[in-house]
């Protein structure tokens, strides 16, 4: 919309206006932080592997095997007479491969894409759950918000992983609902190269034991704002109580519970990685970085040291660059900053 | 500040008492039918009601509105008085009592995390004190680059280089387990933290072997709150140094040692205590992974185990240990403020 106002300076359309607003403001701000910058960049890079890699690189994960190749050191490190005895050119397994004789480097690209799904889709079950929970609780108050932060409080009081292994052995067993669940949604078009039903459970463990947090900023941004007097004054001109909630109680609690998103992103992207590698996540063949580090793990006394190197260093440098970019929108967007400025 | 005490502590019972009926639930409604994950799904119905039979799971839930004489004859109000009276079964794999087996396992856990926050404290507080005050400067830049690896790195997949390297490359630390075979046969234990009891057995060379399986994983655990510790301390030693009684007491002419330890230090503290008190929950978390990687015998591995062997008495009995543990470890914290801060006063 390009509607434009009349005032002392002249015209000034109201697109240039809102630019100054809020969001405008963190952006900027956000682009001259260096964590920010940095976290940026690394996050942008990671999201086009993870949608171009797919389209330029097909891979089937079923079928890939080599196995006179099993085991070998990334290839330049390789010795000349190995290379030409194996034929193998100096780049072609930067990573080394694996104990099948796959190469390495291409299943941790591959792995991009599931990695960032699951931290993205875990974290947004999780503020959708959760907010929804916590803004019903502070909104209607009374028994309601007792019992919602009580089952918040209980959620907390277990250690994260904990939990998520017990729901997610829980989810597996083949007579639960989730397990159809799961197998529902991995056998979808596009999702069945990214999900297996237990990397599913997995997923849907971790979104359950997140929910706590985000309820908990919903609730006490409602809380704090509830008896303003805007909130009152949309009461009095007859606004619906839902529409009060999502329209002018909501938006208050858009920016904390952005850094938190984005946050947890990098945690739910380490959790599933450790459901995966505790053997409770993603199933072999499948490239996820924890499920590679679980089978690495079983050639490590031999000394493949690439191997473990590799899918560790991926999880590393996405959960990094996320929390770089986690940490500049919380600078970003933190009011108390801005009178700095 | 009794009076506040006292509140807390009934304020623990309805969460208790919700751990317990989540994990009650978790383990009778959600897996669907227990008896297949047990039997498998080839077992007759016959065997499996045989087992629901066993297992007292053809009992009502919670109220027996069938036969009003027996109302509480129900499986959870069971589950309740076995709990209170610290009953917590027999193991189906094992055969023993989830009891002992926590007992034997409990100190294990307790020697590797208190180990891994002792090395997150007495590295990361010292970082982030120099960071603060030479901010700006080399140190202050590694400070930050290690709080912000320690908060990224996969701790599992620290474990795995470090047994790489320091176990299998240069062969210079263990690579798994509590003890060396040889040692830990016919050794009694006492406390159960192998560290103590080597000494007060006049064994130091059990200490020191202990010492020596416990370095690499307890390391490996401390990362996370060492990052966590490091970084707090730096902030909120920045914004202590930037106060104005800190300009006033170097204006005396009080030498800068003395205002950096006996001015800014204690004061920039206290937000430290809170966020080291907040490790716990962090610790248990990375214990089941340290501990699953480093093959150490603690209540982690013992849980894994028994989730993924549907071992549903440990499971029961341990979760709601742990989770105990941890809501007992974060009310200590919140007490701990009235007592650091003169400032807060609880009514």
């Amino acid at each position: 919309m390009s509607s434009s106002v009349t005032t002392a300076e002249g015209v000034v359309t109201l697109d240039q206006r809102r630019q100054r607003g809020l969001w405008g403001d963190a952006w900027r701000r956000l682009l001259r932080s260096s964590s920010g910058r940095i976290g940026l960049g690394i996050t942008i890079f990671l999201v086009l592997i993870a949608i171009f890699i797919p389209l330029l690189m097909p891979y089937n994960p079923a079928t890939d095997r080599n196995f006179p190749r099993r085991l070998l050191k990334p290839s330049w490190l390789l010795s000349e007479d190995v290379r030409e005895q194996k034929n193998i050119d100096l780049l072609e397994h930067p990573f080394g491969t694996d104990d099948l004789g796959r190469d390495i480097f291409r299943r941790v690209l591959h792995g991009t894409p599931i990695s960032l799904t699951a931290g993205l889709f875990t974290v947004s079950m999780a503020v959708v759950f959760g907010s929804l929970l916590g803004l019903i609780a502070g909104y209607l108050g009374g028994w309601f918000d007792t019992v919602a932060s009580w089952v918040m409080d209980i959620l907390l009081a277990f250690p994260s992983i904990l939990l998520a292994i017990a729901i997610v052995s829980a989810s597996n067993s083949p007579t639960a609902f989730t397990s159809r669940l799961g197998n529902a949604v991995s056998s979808l078009p596009v999702l069945r190269t990214i999900f297996d039903p237990q990397l599913f459970n997995a997923m849907l463990a971790v979104a359950i034991v997140e929910i706590p947090i985000f309820g908990r900023i919903a609730r006490s941004t409602v809380i704090a704002v509830r008896h303003q007097e805007y909130v009152t004054a949309a009461t009095a001109l007859g606004v619906s109580g839902p529409r009060t909630l999502f329209r002018h109680i909501l938006p208050n609690s858009l920016a904390p519970m952005l850094v938190q998103a984005t946050l947890s992103i990098a945690t739910a992207i380490i959790s599933v990685a450790a459901l995966s590698f505790l053997g409770l996540g993603a199933q072999r063949p499948r490239p996820e970085w924890g499920r590679m580090l679980a089978d690495a793990r079983q050639y490590l006394l031999q000394g493949s040291w690439w191997y473990i190197t590799f899918p560790g260093l991926a999880i590393m440098l996405t959960v990094l660059g996320i929390n770089l970019l986690g940490d500049g929108l919380r600078d970003a967007l933190d009011p108390r900053l801005k009178s700095k400025d | 500040m009794l009076r506040y005490t006292i509140r807390r502590l009934l304020g623990l019972i309805p969460v208790i008492f919700g751990i317990s009926l989540v994990v009650f639930l978790l383990l009778r409604i959600i897996p669907g039918d227990i008896t297949i994950t047990i039997l498998g799904e080839r077992a007759s119905p016959q065997q499996r009601a045989q087992l629901r039979q066993q297992l007292g799971l053809d009992r009502p839930l919670f109220l027996n509105l069938e036969n009003p004489d027996e109302l509480f004859d129900t499986q959870y109000v069971d589950f309740m008085g076995d709990l209170l009276r610290l009953d917590l079964g027999d193991s189906l794999l094992h055969r023993r009592p989830v009891l002992t087996e926590l007992r034997e396992r409990f100190p294990a856990t307790v020697e590797l995390t208190v180990t891994a926050l002792f090395i997150a404290i007495l590295l990361g507080v010292p970082l982030g004190i120099v960071a603060a005050i030479k901010r700006g400067s080399f140190t202050d830049a590694s400070a930050l680059i290690v709080a912000l690896l320690g908060v990224s790195i996969p701790i599992f997949w620290l474990g795995l280089m470090f047994q790489y390297l320091f176990a299998i490359n240069w062969r210079i630390l263990p690579i798994s387990t509590r003890l060396d075979p040889d040692l830990a046969r016919g050794f009694q234990n006492i406390t159960g933290l192998y560290t103590i009891d080597g000494l007060l057995r006049g064994r130091p060379e059990v200490t020191l072997n202990a010492l020596k399986h416990l370095i690499m994983p307890a390391f490996v655990l401390s990362t996370v709150p060492l990052a966590i510790i490091a970084r707090m301390t730096r902030s909120s030693m920045l914004e202590v140094l930037g106060q104005d009684y800190i300009r006033t007491a170097r204006a005396k002419g009080l030498h800068g040692r003395i205002v950096i330890v006996r001015h800014a230090l204690r004061n920039a503290l206290l937000p430290v205590v809170t966020v080291i008190g907040l490790q716990a929950g962090l610790l248990l978390s990375g214990a089941i992974l340290t501990e699953t990687v480093f093959s150490w015998p603690g209540i982690g591995t013992w849980l894994l185990d028994a989730i993924l062997g549907r071992d549903y008495p440990i499971v029961q009995g341990g979760v709601i240990f742990v989770a105990l543990i941890f809501v007992i470890v974060n009310l200590l914290v919140d007490l701990s403020y009235a007592f650091l801060d003169p400032r807060i006063h609880y009514t």
